[in-house]
């Protein structure tokens, strides 16, 4: 089911949580709703679902405009933070709760609940705990129940908020693997709200990054990491290096060979746009400071050098075996070169 | 025994005997030898007399009259206490702060000022008294009074109880049944009731020891017109200064037997809630 937002606003006291924010999403999509905490993300997840209600603006599933009614006839599934299940009940009385609480005319029978409860078991591959009570359950596994719980009544849409916050690492990197299959799977318009660029990148087909209360940019991961709209996108996904072109670097940028552009006074480098080599004599931009392995890459730490300049650091990344190649020892001096740059103003 | 403690910080030996033999008397010659001379006085002249006193039909009015009072004063407390918790729990509203120290008004009122409250409003000579007497409705000096002034002793009861604890369940379960489809009262019977039972429990126990052994605010205005506006407390005492101690001690072992249940009705169900607010901790994490 599509959704679609109109000039939603929000406040909270003098707060403004939410400020018109005009959204579209198209059916079938993994959307994650990206920003720093209190940007408005979870206020913005509540009210599509109506657990909470805008101040002004519309909102429309499929078209039809929902901004008047209740959660419980807008076909939403929705997974909460800390799972919410119900903590008096089984794993299956979990599950079955949403198919027990339907009209008795659209209740399918008891047999009918057990086996669809079971079927969901067996999707989130927990089939073995459905006579367990949560408390007796993993952060993974409660996870995986609210889900299988949330998909019952089979919403048109299913909404996330912060799924993997309150995991271990580990446990982290497997559910956001299998929430993208699943949703392969499914195929249900779904959008999950985090604070983690990572996850947004790895898990989402769509990003929307929302930054204090209004939408910076939407688009697919790449187009957002290869073609960041602002600073703050720049800034928020991925590592960036930054370089005010009014401050002191002009010559230094010159001179790693980036051309300046006509507009535009502030240059944004993603670690991997830099290229570095042993520097001739005197020719060092830089002095190589530290340098880290993460996996296949190293991440270089350097201390940029310029006349009258203060000392920034800088971060590099390339390829393990590239950075063994050039021998390079620490505090030794590097020539940069910068392959390209996003200009904000 | 296991010292929990290195020596140099435990309290000498003889220090901690004297402080817990200091307990125990004063829990016996205070609690123990009262409810013991209870006994003693209520089976003074046998069983026979014991029983022929509690059978008496002013004894018998007395206790239907404090079952009644039990009876229409708890569930109304009861539903107030989880209006008033809902309410404060769930909802920012202006006059919050104000709600919350309402609800321990009764608390901190004599409550021999409750009754006279009452007479005030309702009395002859109270606010309302003439259009009342014009259409023929007793309030006070009757049972209507002594419901109202027990009430009014009673009512933060529940809610007291419920507040903290349902701040500390949260709201998401209960938003978790509304997205599944649930309606207000399906949410509210099959996950807030559960969620909240053990705590309702105590808040009603609480509530109905209360209830049914007022003494002060009924007192005032129940006019202690015998086998009509008596409850078991105020019998007691009527009983007792017209020197009928088999009478008196039979209505106040009575009394005493309710306190006991309570009591162990009491430590079950603080244990219940430990258990409860353990899980729901957990369940935050």
């Amino acid at each position: 089911m599509s959704i679609t937002l109109r000039n939603i606003k929000k406040q909270f006291g003098d707060f403004i949580a939410l400020n018109t924010i005009n959204l579209e999403i198209p059916e079938g999509e993994l959307v994650a709703l990206l920003g720093p905490s209190g940007c408005g993300k979870t206020t913005l997840l509540r009210i599509i679902a109506g657990l909470e209600q805008a101040d002004s603006g519309q909102v429309f599933l499929q078209g039809d405009e929902v901004t008047d009614q209740p959660v419980k006839s807008r076909q939403i599934g929705f997974v909460f933070q800390h799972y919410a299940l119900f903590r008096h009940m089984t794993v299956f009385d979990n599950i079955a709760f949403g198919l027990r609480v339907k009209p008795k005319a659209q209740r399918p029978s008891k047999a009918e609940i057990k086996d669809k409860v079971h079927a969901l078991l067996k999707l989130v591959q927990l089939d073995w705990l459905a006579g367990r009570f949560p408390e007796q359950l993993s952060g993974g596994q409660r996870q995986r129940i609210a889900l299988a719980r949330a998909l019952a009544v089979e919403p048109s849409v299913l909404l996330l908020d912060e799924p993997f916050g309150a995991l271990d690492a580990s446990v982290r990197k497997d559910l956001r693997l299998w929430l993208r299959h699943l949703h392969h799977e499914l195929n249900v318009t779904s959008i999950f709200v985090t604070h983690d660029q990572e996850e947004a990148m790895e898990v989402a087909s769509q990003i929307v990054v929302l930054n204090k209360g209004h939408i910076e940019q939407q688009g697919s991961p790449s187009d957002i990491y290869d073609h960041p709209a602002n600073p703050f996108v720049s800034q928020f996904i991925g590592q960036t290096n930054v370089f005010n072109l009014e401050q002191t670097d002009t010559f230094w940028l010159k001179n790693s060979g980036l051309p300046t552009p006509q507009t535009g006074r502030v240059a944004h480098v993603r670690p991997h746009d830099i290229e570095l080599t042993k520097a001739a004599n005197g020719a060092a931009q830089a002095v190589l400071k530290d340098w880290q392995q993460l996996g296949g890459l190293i991440r270089v730490e350097l201390l940029k050098q310029e006349a009258g300049g203060q000392p920034a650091t800088i971060f590099a990344e390339m390829p393990a075996e590239q950075f063994r190649q050039l021998s390079l020892q620490k505090g030794e001096g590097v020539a940069v070169r910068i392959r390209h740059a996003h200009w904000f103003h | 025994m296991i010292r929990r403690k290195p020596l140099s910080v435990s309290d000498p030996t003889w220090f901690r005997y004297l402080l817990i033999s200091l307990s125990l008397a004063v829990i016996g010659l205070f609690l123990v030898l009262p409810l013991w001379t209870v006994l003693t006085e209520a089976f003074a002249k046998g069983w026979a007399s014991y029983r022929d006193s509690l059978m008496h039909p002013d004894a018998l009015a007395a206790i239907r009259l404090t079952l009644l009072t039990a009876a229409v004063a708890v569930p109304l407390t009861t539903v107030f206490g989880i209006a008033a918790a809902w309410a404060i729990a769930r909802f920012d509203f202006t006059g919050k702060n104000l709600l919350v120290t309402l609800i321990d008004l009764p608390f901190s009122v004599s409550p021999v000022i409750a009754g006279l409250i009452y007479v005030l409003v309702f009395g002859a000579q109270g606010w309302l008294g003439p259009w009342l007497a014009a259409h023929d409705i007793k309030i006070i000096f009757a049972v209507p009074g002594i419901i109202l002034a027990t009430l009014f002793v009673t009512f933060p009861f529940v809610a007291r109880e419920l507040i903290p604890l349902m701040q500390e369940i949260g709201h998401e379960e209960e938003e978790a049944a509304l997205s599944l489809g649930a309606s207000p009262w399906q949410m509210f019977f099959s996950i807030t009731l559960p969620n909240i039972k053990w705590g309702l429990l105590y808040g009603i126990l609480l509530c109905n020891a209360r209830a049914m052994g007022e003494f002060g605010a009924v007192s005032v205005v129940s006019g202690h017109i015998r086998g009509l506006t008596n409850t078991l407390p105020l019998h007691v005492e009527v009983t007792y200064d017209e020197y009928d101690f088999v009478g008196s001690f039979a209505g106040a072992s009575l009394l005493a037997g309710l306190a006991v249940v309570t009591l162990v009705t009491k430590t079950f169900l603080e244990w219940k809630q430990t258990q409860d607010i353990k899980t729901a901790r957990l369940m935050s994490e």
